[in-house]
C-alpha cells in the first residue's frame, strides 16, 4: 500500500514545484496549498498504513485490543492541518492587500521593496 | 610569576586611559613603571638561565583539547623578553613625550601596553595554541596601532594591508602549529626541543612550508616586505617599537625557536638564505631611494631582517652566534635611531634627509644618541655592531667557499651603513637649514631611552665578556639545541674577517658620498616596477570585486530565481543520495485493495493536475477542493477520523476564503511560461517528486521503530485516563505543542484582520513609494 501512496506524494511534490516557479504569486500560493497536503500525507504514509482501525481504547481494557493505526503521525498531522490552514489563509489575505496596494501579482513586477539597481547606480 | 609578567600588561591597558588622565603630565613615565618592573624580574632570571636552567609555568585551558596556558623561559626567550620590556619601557616613556596633548593619547598607551602583553606572551609560550594567540594578539594590536590615525586614509590603507598580511600568515602558522602538535607528538614547545628534529616524518615539509609562511609574512620578508614601510604611517613611538625592535622579529624569533625542531635539512639550509640574502639586498636598496628617515630605516628593518633569516638559515655555531649578537646590537640601535628620528620630525616639523643638517648644535643629546645608534648600525669599532659584523663574516666565509653568501652580505652592509650615516650622522652635522619648526631639544622622555639604548650598544662592546657570557650565549645555545660558546673578541684578530669589514666600510662610505646619485638612479630603476604593494591593492580591489559580483549574480532580487536556486539545491541533496545508493524503485506491486481506494488515490493525484492546468479561478477554487477532500478521505480510509473530520473543516473554510480572495483578484491563474522555461521547470519538478517518491520508498522497505507508538498506547488510558490515543497525544502528551499551534493560529487570525482592516493611505501606493525614495536620496 504504502508504495502506491509514495508515488501519489511524489506526483503532488512535482506539481507543487511547478506552481512555485510560476510568476504569478496566486499560483505560489495554490502550491502551498497543495504542499501542505503532500507533506501531511507523506508523513501519515511513513507512519505506516493501517486499514479501518482507528487507534482507540476500546471500552473495558486499559490498552488496544487489536492491532490498530499509528497513533503518533495523525497527532502531527492534526497540528500541522491547523498551522497550515492559518498559514494558507493569512497569505491570501497578504496576497490580497498586496494586489491592492501594487495592482500586480506578478512576482517580477511586485519589487518595490527591492528595486532593480541601474548599473550606472543611479 | 611569569603569567603576571605576560599578563599584566593587558590589564593595565584597560585601565591606561584613566591612569593617563590623573598623572597627565607625567603619564608616561608613570604608566613606563610596569614595563620597567617587568624588566627587573627577566634581569634577576638572567643568572640562572645563563647557567643553562629553563624556567616553565602551565596551568589547564582548554584540557580537554590538550591546550594549556603555559610559559617557558630559556636563553632565546628570556633575552626576547628583556629586549620587549627594557625598550618598552623607554617606549611608553616616549611616548608620553611624544604624542603630548593629542586627544586620544591614553587609548595609545592602552595599545602598546597590550602590544607588549602580546608580545611577552608570544616569546614566553611553551605551549603551541598559547603561542598562536599571542602571535594573533600582536597582529591585532599592530593593526590598531598602525591605524592609531584613523583620519587618514593612507594609515587605514597601511594598517589594512598589515593585517592582512601577517593575519594570512597568521593562519598558515595555525595550520603548521598544529600539524607539528600531531607530528611531533606534544603541543609543549618545551618537549618537542627535548624530543628534537622531526625531519624524518612525513608531515615535515608542509609544517615548514606553514610556518615559514607565518614567519615571513610577520618578518617582513620578500615578497611580503612591502607592509612594513607602510606601516611607519603610525606615530613614530610604534615605528620604533613595533617595526624595529620586537613584532617584525616575531618571525625571526620563530624561524630561532623552531630551528632545532625544523632546522638543519636541506630545504632549510636553502630556502632561508636565499630569501634572507634577497630581502637584504632589496631592504637596502628600496631604503637608499628614499628620503625620508623613517622610510629608510623601515627599509633597512626589512634588509636587518633578511640577514637575520639568511643567518639562521646557515645554522652554524658562528652563524647562530652572529644571529643573535646582530639581533640584540639591532635592537638596540634600531630602536634608538627610531627614537631620534621622531624626536627630529618633533622638534623640526620634518623628516626629510635633504632638509636636516647641523640640528647637532640645538639637539646636542639626541644627536649624541643618533650619533652612538648610527656608528654601532655602521659596525665601527667599539660599538657591540662592530663585533656582530665580524661575526657574521666568520660565518658566511666558513659557511661557503664560494663566496656569494658573503658578497650578499658585504653589498648589503654597506649600503646599510651608508643609510646609517644618513640617519644617524648627516642631521646633526654641517649647516643648519631652515625647517618647518623652529629646531629645538625635547624633553628628556624624548631622548633619554635613545641615548640609553645607545649608551648600551657601546657597553656591550666593550664588556664583551659579560654579553657574551649572560646574553649571547645562552641565546644561542637555545636556538641551537646545542651548547653553543663562541667568544667573542672586541680586539678584532687581523685576518679576513676584519679586512672584509674595511671593505664594507670603504665601500659603505662611497655609497654615503655618492648618495644623490645612487638615489636617484635607484628610484628611476624602481620606479615604473610593478611591486607586491600594489599588487596587494590589486588584490584586496579584485576581492571587493568578486564578492560584489558574486553578490549580485546570488542575490538578483528576482523571488524566480531564488526559489529556482533553493529548488535545485533540494533536487540535488535529495536525487544525489537516490543515485549514489540506487534507491531509484524498478516495479511497483499493486496491493490487493478495493478499487475504491484506488479512486481516492486518483481522485488526488486528478485534482491536483487540475489545479495545474486550471485556466479559471472557478477550475482552480474546484480543483483545491478536490485534492483536499480525497486526502481526507485517504485518511478516513486509514484509520484516521480525527485527520479527516479537521480535514473536511479546513477544506472547506479553505475554499470558502480562497474563494472569497481569488473573486476579487483579477488574476489569469493560467501560467504564462514560454516554452523552454516550462521544461526546465517541468524537469525540476519531476526530478524532485520522483526522488521524493524514491526515498519514501526506500525508508518503507525498512522496518519501523514503534517505540513511542508503543508507549502512547500502553498508557494513555492508565496515566491520561482517555480512550482516543491521538486526542491524549494533543491535549496530554504533547499538550505544550498544542498551545503553540493554538497560539500561532491566533496570531495568523490577528495579523490577518490587522492587514484586512488596515486603512488604505496606509499601505501606500507605488507612486507614493517613488516619491519618497527620491525625497530621501
Amino acid at each position: 500500500m504504502e508504495p502506491i501512496l509514495a508515488v501519489v506524494v511524489g506526483i503532488l511534490f512535482a506539481i507543487t514545484v511547478f506552481l512555485f516557479l510560476s510568476r504569478s504569486y496566486v499560483r505560489i500560493i495554490l502550491g502551498i496549498f497543495l504542499l501542505s497536503n503532500a507533506t501531511h500525507l507523506l508523513i501519515f504514509t511513513m507512519g505506516g498504513l493501517t486499514l479501518e482501525v482507528p487507534p482507540l481504547i476500546p471500552p473495558g481494557a486499559t490498552v488496544p485490543t487489536e492491532a490498530i493505526a499509528n497513533p503518533l503521525p495523525q497527532a502531527l498531522i492534526l497540528t500541522a492541518i491547523v498551522i497550515s490552514f492559518a498559514l494558507f489563509a493569512f497569505l491570501l489575505v497578504l496576497t490580497y492587500r498586496a494586489y491592492q496596494a501594487l495592482h500586480t501579482v506578478d512576482v517580477d513586477e511586485m519589487r518595490d521593496a527591492e528595486p532593480l539597481v541601474e548599473e550606472d547606480g543611479a | 610569576m611569569i603569567a603576571i609578567a605576560v599578563l599584566s600588561g593587558f590589564v593595565l591597558a584597560v585601565f591606561a586611559p584613566f591612569v593617563h588622565r590623573l598623572t597627565k603630565p607625567l603619564s608616561g613615565w608613570v604608566l613606563a613603571a610596569l614595563p620597567a618592573a617587568i624588566f627587573f624580574y627577566f634581569v634577576q632570571m638572567m643568572p640562572q638561565i645563563a647557567h643553562g636552567e629553563t624556567v616553565r609555568a602551565a596551568w589547564d585551558w582548554v584540557p580537554s583539547f590538550g591546550v594549556t596556558l603555559s610559559f617557558y623561559v630559556d636563553g632565546l626567550s628570556l633575552i626576547f623578553a628583556l629586549l620587549i620590556s627594557g625598550i618598552g619601557a623607554f617606549i611608553v616613556a616616549y611616548a608620553g613625550g611624544y604624542l603630548k596633548g593629542h586627544k586620544d593619547h591614553g587609548r595609545f598607551m592602552g595599545f602598546i601596553l597590550a602590544f607588549m602583553g602580546s608580545m611577552l606572551g608570544l616569546v614566553l609560550a611553551d605551549n603551541l595554541i598559547t603561542l598562536f594567540v599571542f602571535w594573533e594578539l600582536t597582529s591585532i594590536t599592530s593593526f590598531l596601532l598602525i591605524g592609531f590615525n584613523h583620519d587618514k586614509p593612507r594609515s587605514r590603507r597601511a594598517a589594512i594591508q598589515a593585517l592582512v598580511v601577517t593575519g594570512g600568515g597568521g593562519l598558515a602558522l595555525l595550520g603548521g602549529l598544529l600539524l607539528l602538535g600531531v607530528a611531533g607528538g606534544s603541543f609543549e614547545l618545551s618537549e618537542l626541543l627535548a624530543s628534537g628534529s622531526i625531519a624524518e616524518n612525513p608531515y615535515y615539509l608542509p609544517i615548514f612550508l606553514l610556518v615559514l609562511a607565518g614567519a615571513f609574512t610577520k618578518s617582513a620578508q620578500v615578497p611580503f616586505h612591502f607592509w612594513l614601510p607602510n606601516a611607519m604611517e603610525a606615530p613614530t613611538p610604534v615605528s620604533a617599537y613595533l617595526h624595529s625592535a620586537t613584532m617584525v622579529k616575531a618571525g625571526v624569533y620563530l624561524l630561532a625557536r623552531m630551528n632545532p625542531i625544523l632546522g638543519g635539512t636541506d630545504i632549510w639550509e636553502l630556502v632561508l638564505p636565499v630569501f634572507g640574502g634577497i630581502t637584504l639586498l632589496t631592504g637596502t636598496l628600496l631604503g637608499l631611494r628614499q628620503t625620508d628617515v623613517k622610510q629608510i630605516l623601515a627599509y633597512t628593518t626589512v634588509a636587518s631582517l633578511g640577514l637575520l633569516v639568511m643567518l639562521i638559515g646557515i645554522g652554524t655555531d658562528v652563524a647562530i652566534t652572529a644571529a643573535v649578537l646582530y639581533l640584540i646590537s639591532h635592537a638596540l640601535f634600531k630602536g634608538g635611531l627610531f627614537m631620534v628620528a621622531g624626536s627630529i620630525d618633533h622638534s623640526t616639523g620634518t623628516r626629510e634627509t635633504v632638509r636636516l643638517s647641523g640640528l647637532g648644535k640645538v639637539m646636542p643629546l639626541t644627536a649624541l644618541a643618533g650619533l652612538l645608534a648610527g656608528l654601532s648600525m655602521m659596525g665601527i669599532w667599539p660599538f657591540f655592531g662592530f663585533i656582530a659584523k665580524e661575526v657574521i663574516y666568520e660565518a658566511t666565509l666558513h659557511h661557503d667557499p664560494r663566496m656569494w653568501i658573503t658578497a650578499v652580505a658585504i653589498i648589503g652592509n654597506s649600503l646599510m651603513l651608508a643609510a646609517a650615516a644618513l640617519v644617524g650622522l648627516r642631521p646633526f652635522f654641517g649647516k643648519l637649514l631652515q625647517t618647518p619648526k623652529e629646531p629645538h631639544e625635547g624633553s628628556p622622555s624624548l631622548w633619554l631611552g635613545a641615548l640609553t639604548l645607545g649608551v648600551l650598544g657601546v657597553v656591550f662592546g666593550m664588556m664583551s665578556h659579560f654579553s657574551g657570557e649572560y646574553l649571547v650565549a645562552p641565546m644561542a645555545s637555545a636556538i641551537g639545541g646545542r651548547d653553543i660558546h663562541t667568544a667573542l673578541h672586541l680586539w678584532p684578530e687581523v685576518s679576513l674577517p676584519l679586512a672584509l669589514s674595511g671593505v664594507t666600510i670603504f665601500l659603505g662610505f662611497i655609497w654615503f658620498w655618492q648618495i644623490d646619485h645612487l638615489r636617484s638612479l635607484l628610484y628611476a630603476a624602481t620606479q615604473r616596477l610593478w611591486g607586491p604593494d600594489h599588487g596587494s591593492d590589486q588584490f584586496l580591489a579584485a576581492l571587493v570585486r568578486v564578492s560584489k559580483n558574486l553578490t549580485g549574480l546570488l542575490q538578483t532580487g528576482r523571488l524566480n530565481f531564488y526559489i529556482t536556486f533553493t529548488l535545485t539545491m533540494l533536487a540535488l541533496t535529495l536525487g544525489i543520495p537516490v543515485i549514489a545508493y540506487g534507491l531509484l524503485p524498478t516495479s511497483i506491486v499493486l496491493p490487493d485493495v478495493a478499487l475504491h481506494i484506488y479512486g481516492v488515490f486518483g481522485l488526488t493525484v486528478v485534482g491536483a493536475l487540475a489545479l495545474l492546468f486550471a485556466r479559471s479561478r472557478l477550475q482552480a477554487i474546484l480543483s483545491m477542493g478536490v485534492t483536499g477532500f480525497s486526502v481526507a478521505l485517504i485518511f478516513l480510509i486509514f484509520g484516521a477520523p480525527d485527520l479527516a473530520f479537521t480535514q473536511f473543516m479546513v477544506e472547506t473554510l479553505s475554499v470558502v476564503i480562497i474563494a472569497l480572495v481569488l473573486l476579487r483578484l483579477p488574476v489569469d491563474t493560467y501560467d504564462r511560461r514560454d516554452f523552454l522555461p516550462s521544461l526546465r521547470d517541468a524537469g525540476l519538478a519531476i526530478s524532485i517528486g520522483v526522488a521524493f517518491t524514491s526515498i519514501m520508498m526506500a525508508i518503507g522497505a525498512e522496518p519501523l521503530d514503534l517505540t513511542l507508538t508503543e508507549y502512547f498506547a500502553a498508557n494513555s488510558y492508565l496515566e491520561a485516563h482517555g480512550r482516543n490515543i491521538v486526542n491524549v497525544i494533543l491535549v496530554d502528551f504533547r499538550a505544550l505543542d498544542t498551545l503553540g499551534e493554538i497560539a500561532v493560529v491566533l496570531v495568523a487570525g490577528l495579523a490577518a484582520l490587522a492587514l484586512i482592516k488596515v486603512r488604505d493611505g496606509i499601505l501606500t501606493s507605488p507612486d507614493a513609494n517613488r516619491v519618497t525614495r527620491e525625497d530621501e536620496a
